[in-house]
């Protein structure tokens, strides 16, 4: 193209097709302008509070070894550690309910089965308001759970109120996106590696340890990923359930509205944020597409 | 190929194994098949007729409808699911476990068997050696290309010495020259290894080179069973003959021990009457007007190098496909003749 362009021959033929970049000079000026909008939001909503909140945690009298102090107080810590413990076990538990189930699904289809699925991811339409009022209604004072073992044993089981009510809540919120992603990913399965793994003797339970949850692991990974993030950092539920439930975002709440400290309150939602900023970057590193937590 | 290698030869008997599927039409009539020891056998057919399904029977993948008896020699392991029949399965798409080497593959089946770990080293390297895939020992399958990744399957069904070596249309998904080769290795493994053998396929050549008998089906029937000569020189009716290869359909009268075609009158043992003759078209052979029995004129002529297939319209009657010498310079329009060996004619049952 160029050859013919400099042709000394061909003086006045125009170019059939311009060279790369003679037509694009302004090209990274333009596409700054063309960024500077999203640019201008993301410093307004997103880096200029969060250096706020970063600096704030660090402005108190202590300065920047507030956070240390913040994170050894006895309180705060038992609120994290709390907290962590109660998402890995709400995902453990609904990774293992969610697999089982959405395999199930998968495999097996019966009248009904449509429903069934639709029924089941029902509660990704819930705010976690609504979760925990649902928690209410079923082991609070005058829930299900209690009427049953009143009449049963004379003595009623009331757990809404606490750690074991929000765990509840939590897995059954977090069933629904997980057992949806296992069924996806299980629909993608090649049966023809089950049935070589059986020919070559393995037992069904070997073909689950060998073949199928291998196939399903970055599935896995990436909503269970999600699942802890979202229990990490969810609020609505707990909020709904007691205030008095000791995990880090009612801590945070605690901390910043009524004993006013702003700092302390700062310097958690910074290690929240960082905590579920890490997991969320698990999730996205093996599903490969973005994606976000919510609650 | 060593000694260690030879596998018992189990022969296997399908008594009335049929299968209906829920809620469809029979996909399998009751079919009665001994598979001798030692044998390869291959279901051809047409799509659908229920090759995989006869297949999927014999490993164990689908039971038979009630009735229906699997026996691998004198067992009878209708009941067994695949895992406990010990049978070797390769797959169209290979099937190979994606989270593991070609090593681990290979071994997998040792290791379900729990076998120590330097007897199924040993046997594991002695079965890559086997199928030329020492080198690619350490590989991830996506690493390999789909000739290499059937040959890891091929060693990952026979290392475990199973008692039959199942296979679905192994080569369906390579291509023309990978398919050649690979069929030869095939043909030379099964020959060795003398193991039992049946083979899945809708390529009547690769039917006819590696069957020791060829069980031609239908639409869940079988047409026909047969060694590769006789499917293909006595086929059993219309179907089979119309299947496998080529054939030419004459229609002839047959009046006192003589055969009227064209112009000719054949010697013929047959009751009278009109009949329909079969002739293969290396079995058309041209021939000068005084010597031919058919007259037609050359409607299409098509050099395939070793041969020039030519397409002759005779003066009544369907197109006949005749093959000729590759050198041959007939072209469209040239008139010809040709002559029909009686003994080379079959009529329609
Ligand atoms: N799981 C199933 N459920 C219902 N029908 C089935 C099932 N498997 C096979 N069939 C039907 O049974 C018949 C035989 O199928 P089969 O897979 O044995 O054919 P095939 O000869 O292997 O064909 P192809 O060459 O296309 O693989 C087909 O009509 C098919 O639709
Ligand atoms: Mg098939």
């Amino acid at each position: 193209m160029s050859a013919c362009a400099q042709d000394a021959s061909l003086p006045h033929r125009p170019a059939a097709f311009p060279r790369a970049g003679s037509g694009w000079k302004g090209e990274p000026l333009r596409l700054a302008a063309l960024l500077a909008p999203a640019a201008a939001v993301f410093a307004a909503f997103f880096l200029l509070p969060l250096v706020r909140l970063i600096l704030i945690g660090a402005g108190g009298a202590e300065g920047w070894s507030a956070y240390l102090t913040t994170l050894i107080d006895p309180g705060h810590l038992d609120s994290l550690l709390s907290t962590l413990a109660l998402s890995a076990g709400v995902t453990l538990v609904t990774l293992a309910v969610s697999t089982v189930a959405g395999l199930f699904l998968v495999r097996h289809h019966f009248p009904g089965h449509a429903l069934l699925v639709a029924l089941l991811t029902f509660p990704l339409a819930f705010p976690g308001v609504v979760i925990g009022f649902m928690v209410i209604m079923l082991a609070g004072r005058q829930g299900v759970i209690g009427t049953i073992t009143q009449a049963l044993t004379g003595g009623k089981l009331v757990f809404a109120y606490s750690m074991a009510g929000l765990f509840l809540g939590y897995v059954y919120f977090s069933i629904p996106r997980v057992i949806l992603t296992v069924m996806a990913a299980a629909e993608k399965l090649d049966p023809r590696l089950e049935e070589a793994a059986r020919s070559l003797g393995a037992s069904p339970w070997r073909v689950v340890a060998d073949v199928i949850l291998p196939a399903l692991k970055p599935a896995l990974i990436s909503a269970g990923a999600l699942c802890f993030a979202t229990s990490m950092g969810a609020f609505g539920t707990a909020f709904t359930l007691a205030t008095r439930i000791n995990v880090l975002p009612m801590t945070i709440y605690t901390e910043f509205t009524l004993q006013a400290n702003i700092a302390a309150a700062a310097a958690l939602s910074v290690l929240l944020g960082l905590i579920t900023w890490a997991a969320l970057a698990v999730a996205r590193s093996v599903a490969g597409t973005s994606v976000a937590a919510a609650g | 190929m060593p000694d260690s290698f030879h596998l018992d030869a189990v022969p296997i008997r399908l008594e009335r194994c049929g299968k209906t599927f829920a809620g469809s039409a029979r996909a399998l009539e009751p079919l009665d098949l001994t598979i001798r020891g030692g044998e390869t056998i291959v279901f051809l057919g047409p799509s659908g007729c229920g090759k995989t399904t006869t297949l999927r029977i014999i490993a164990g993948l689908e039971s038979p409808d009630p009735g229906g008896r699997v026996l691998f020699g004198e067992e009878d392991v209708t009941a067994l699911p695949i895992e406990r029949r010990n049978v070797g399965m390769v797959f169209q798409s290979y099937a190979l476990f994606p989270n593991m080497t070609v090593a681990e593959n290979v071994a997998y089946g040792l290791k379900v068997r729990k076998l120590p770990r330097p007897e199924r080293a040993r046997r594991v390297e002695e079965m890559l050696d086997l199928m030329h895939l020492g080198e690619f020992a350490g590989r991830r399958i996506d690493q390999l290309s789909g000739g290499q990744r059937q040959r890891v399957a091929l060693a990952r069904a026979l290392v475990v010495r199973p008692r039959v070596l199942l296979l679905d249309e192994p080569l369906t998904a390579l291509d023309a020259k990978l398919r050649d080769s690979l069929r030869l290795e095939i043909d030379r493994l099964l020959r060795g290894l003398g193991i039992t053998a049946v083979y899945v396929t809708h390529d009547q050549g690769e039917a006819m080179a590696l069957g020791d008998r060829i069980v031609v089906m239908a639409k869940g029937r079988v047409a026909q069973i047969g060694t590769p000569r006789e499917i293909y020189y006595q086929p059993a009716d219309g179907f089979v003959a119309d299947f496998i290869g080529t054939m030419n359909r004459l229609g002839g009268t047959v009046r006192g021990g003589m055969l009227n075609i064209g112009t000719a009158s054949l010697p013929w043992s047959g009751a009278d009457g009109a009949v329909e003759l079969l002739v293969r078209p290396e079995d058309l052979a041209l021939a000068s007007e005084d010597d031919g029995h058919l007259g037609g004129s050359v409607a299409a002529a098509v050099f395939l190098g070793d041969r020039t297939r030519l397409v002759v319209e005779p003066t009544d009657g369907p197109a006949l496909t005749v093959d000729t010498l590759g050198r041959s310079e007939l072209g469209r329009g040239d008139r010809v003749w040709l002559r029909v060996d009686p003994a080379r004619v079959l009529a329609v049952p």
